[in-house]
């Protein structure tokens, strides 16, 4: 079973929801740990991998042969970023707009153009606490995010409960994220932000055919709201982890919850089962 | 016209609170929400919308199966996946790349443009906003956010305005590189926590990378005292100017509701704080 933790707003919890789900789970059954939020990740910060393994992921940037080139402009007309652009004198690629499709070279009739693998970022993988860990890395400066998820997602194993901690948004990366699990898990807070951007990230999962159920953190801020939109959409909201500066600052010293106050264990517990029922 | 963009890295830090707080301390400006993904700023406007459009950003190659041999090409030339083993595209993985189109002998494949997203320009009680949404599961949010930038600089020229904030995205990716180019000033907004600094260090190197000047607010700096001084550290050893500390303050979110800002509420420890750290930001830029 996989379970993606997503949200539309930032900052709301889902690294602090995803860690202590695996936790608790942990002692019950094998659970995997994907951190999909490959440009902030933070799930390491809790769970203190020991990585044994880092791969490169890259994509393939045209190389121009400039004495074979003809200036014709075909690359540069069959390319959809805008990526390439043909001068008089020379052929310039713009590496950060450039997706790495190969059309260019496809279409180029003077077989001017190479391609050379360009970084993207790394996956590294390993032990936390005997579960098998791995997360993304975009190198600073890029752009593209997406082929990382992607190559994080090929380590699902499916005799597994996979965990995968999405980045927030409802752009590209989360869809790469959240598309092909059992479950979206939500998690909000119950102000008219958190609101606004969890009808995004619903709207998300719908278009990806996931269910989805909410976790609505730092509860007794803000307003009823959120409640009221899940009562009125029919979706669950399976736990509600209320405000408290205690909970809030084991976080910002990257204690995890359920360490430090054991009486969390069975409600993360409690969660995942609900989140199985609604998968079945 | 001068810009200032609030980034974070890590979300939910309160970039969109500190941006709001400027909108009422500003004069003449035009404020803009790139953060398209999931645009929070007009909760504190009530705006009016003056104009808006769809924008269509992104290509999907769609298949004739009429027309399709189904002979593996397409399959064989994409990079991304998005061709099944029985030749089917899955628009969630396919980039619009064409790659496919080129490669099919039998020109069953177009592509095709989508709708990406909505724009809008609005009159508001703090001024002239442009903003955008992009429809759920649509993907180039980072060309949105290009869109919405060329809007404001309409409404920037349309209003003789000094100054245009924009509100950013979190992360480090395509949204927010679209966002910083061309920018003046970046305001970096963190929190005392071990995941705000981790992610400050990465931010701070993309602002760097293209070379933009940066500028930092700590916000709920009472939080974590300790985590909130090794952020000190790192931005002295960065030779990062720190604008000041916002405390941890239930008038944010209670102002938040109210479709206000904490500068708009009386005896707000957060909004004079904000105060502080919009003077100092007028003075440093000066």
């Amino acid at each position: 079973m996989r379970i993606a933790i997503a949200s539309g707003k930032g900052g709301t919890g889902k690294t602090t929801v995803a860690v202590n789900l695996a936790v608790a789970l942990a002692e019950r059954e094998s659970v995997q740990f994907l951190d999909c939020d490959v440009e902030e990740p933070n799930a390491h910060l809790f769970l203190d991998p020991q990585f044994s393994d880092r791969e490169t992921v890259s994509k393939l940037l045209p190389v121009i042969d400039e004495a074979a080139c003809t200036r014709c402009g075909a690359c540069a007309e069959a390319c959809e970023f805008g990526a390439i652009a043909v001068l008089a004198e020379t052929v310039l690629v713009y590496p950060e707009i450039c997706h790495g499709c190969g059309r260019c070279r496809m279409v180029c009739p003077a077989n001017a153009i190479r391609e050379e693998p360009h970084e993207l970022g790394v996956v590294e993988s390993g032990l936390a606490r005997g579960i098998p860990f791995a997360h993304g890395l975009l190198t600073v400066g890029e752009a593209m995010a997406t082929p990382i998820i992607h190559r994080l997602k090929e380590r699902i194993d499916p005799e597994r409960t996979a965990i995968l901690d999405a980045p927030p948004g409802t752009g590209c990366p989360t869809i790469a994220a959240i598309a092909g699990a059992d479950v979206a898990l939500l998690v909000t807070e119950p102000t008219p932000f958190g609101l606004h951007d969890l009808k995004a990230a619903v709207g998300v999962a719908r278009s990806l055919d996931v269910p989805t159920s909410v976790v609505i953190n730092r509860d007794g801020v803000g307003d009823d709201g959120v409640e009221r939109y899940c009562r009125a959409e029919g979706i669950p909201v399976a736990l509600s982890i209320p405000f408290d500066r205690e909970i809030a600052s084991l976080y910002s010293s990257g204690t995890i919850l359920v360490d430090a106050r054991p009486e969390w264990k069975p409600r993360f517990v409690g969660l995942a089962s609900q989140l199985k029922e609604m998968a079945k | 016209m001068k810009s200032i963009l609030f980034l974070s890295g890590k979300g939910g830090t309160g970039k969109t609170s500190l941006a709001g707080a400027f909108a009422v301390l500003a004069q003449d400006k035009v404020l803009a929400d790139c953060d398209v993904d999931a645009a929070n700023l007009h909760l504190l406007l009530a705006p009016e919308i003056v104009d808006d459009g769809i924008y269509q950003g992104s290509k999907l190659a769609v298949k004739d199966e009429a027309a399709c041999v189904a002979c593996g090409r397409c399959r064989e030339v994409c990079r991304f996946h998005a061709v099944s083993e029985s030749c089917a595209i899955d628009p969630y993985l396919c980039e619009g790349c064409g790659a496919c189109e080129t490669a099919c002998p039998a020109d069953a494949i177009e592509l095709v443009v989508q709708d990406t997203g909505r724009w809008y320009t609005a009159k508001s009680r703090l001024g002239p906003l442009a903003s955008a949404e992009l429809i759920p599961g649509e993907e180039t949010s980072g060309k949105l956010v290009a869109e919405v930038k060329e809007k404001a600089a309409a409404l920037c020229a349309e209003a003789k305005a000094e100054r245009l904030l924009i509100d950013g995205s979190p992360g480090i990716g395509c949204p927010v590189i679209a966002s910083a180019s061309g920018v003046d000033t970046v305001v970096l907004v963190t929190e005392p926590t071990l995941s705000g600094l981790h992610d400050l260090r990465r931010i701070l190197g993309v602002v760097r990378h293209f070379g933009i000047p940066a500028y930092l607010v700590i916000n709920k700096r009472d939080l974590n005292p300790t985590v909130a001084e090794q952020i000190a550290a790192f931005a002295a050893e960065e030779d990062l100017p720190i604008l000041g500390g916002i405390p941890y303050d239930p008038k944010v979110t209670e102002a938040m509701v109210a479709g206000r800002s904490a500068v708009e509420e009386e005896g707000s420890p957060a909004g004079d704080a904000m105060r502080r750290v919009f003077d100092r930001l007028m003075n440093a830029i000066a």
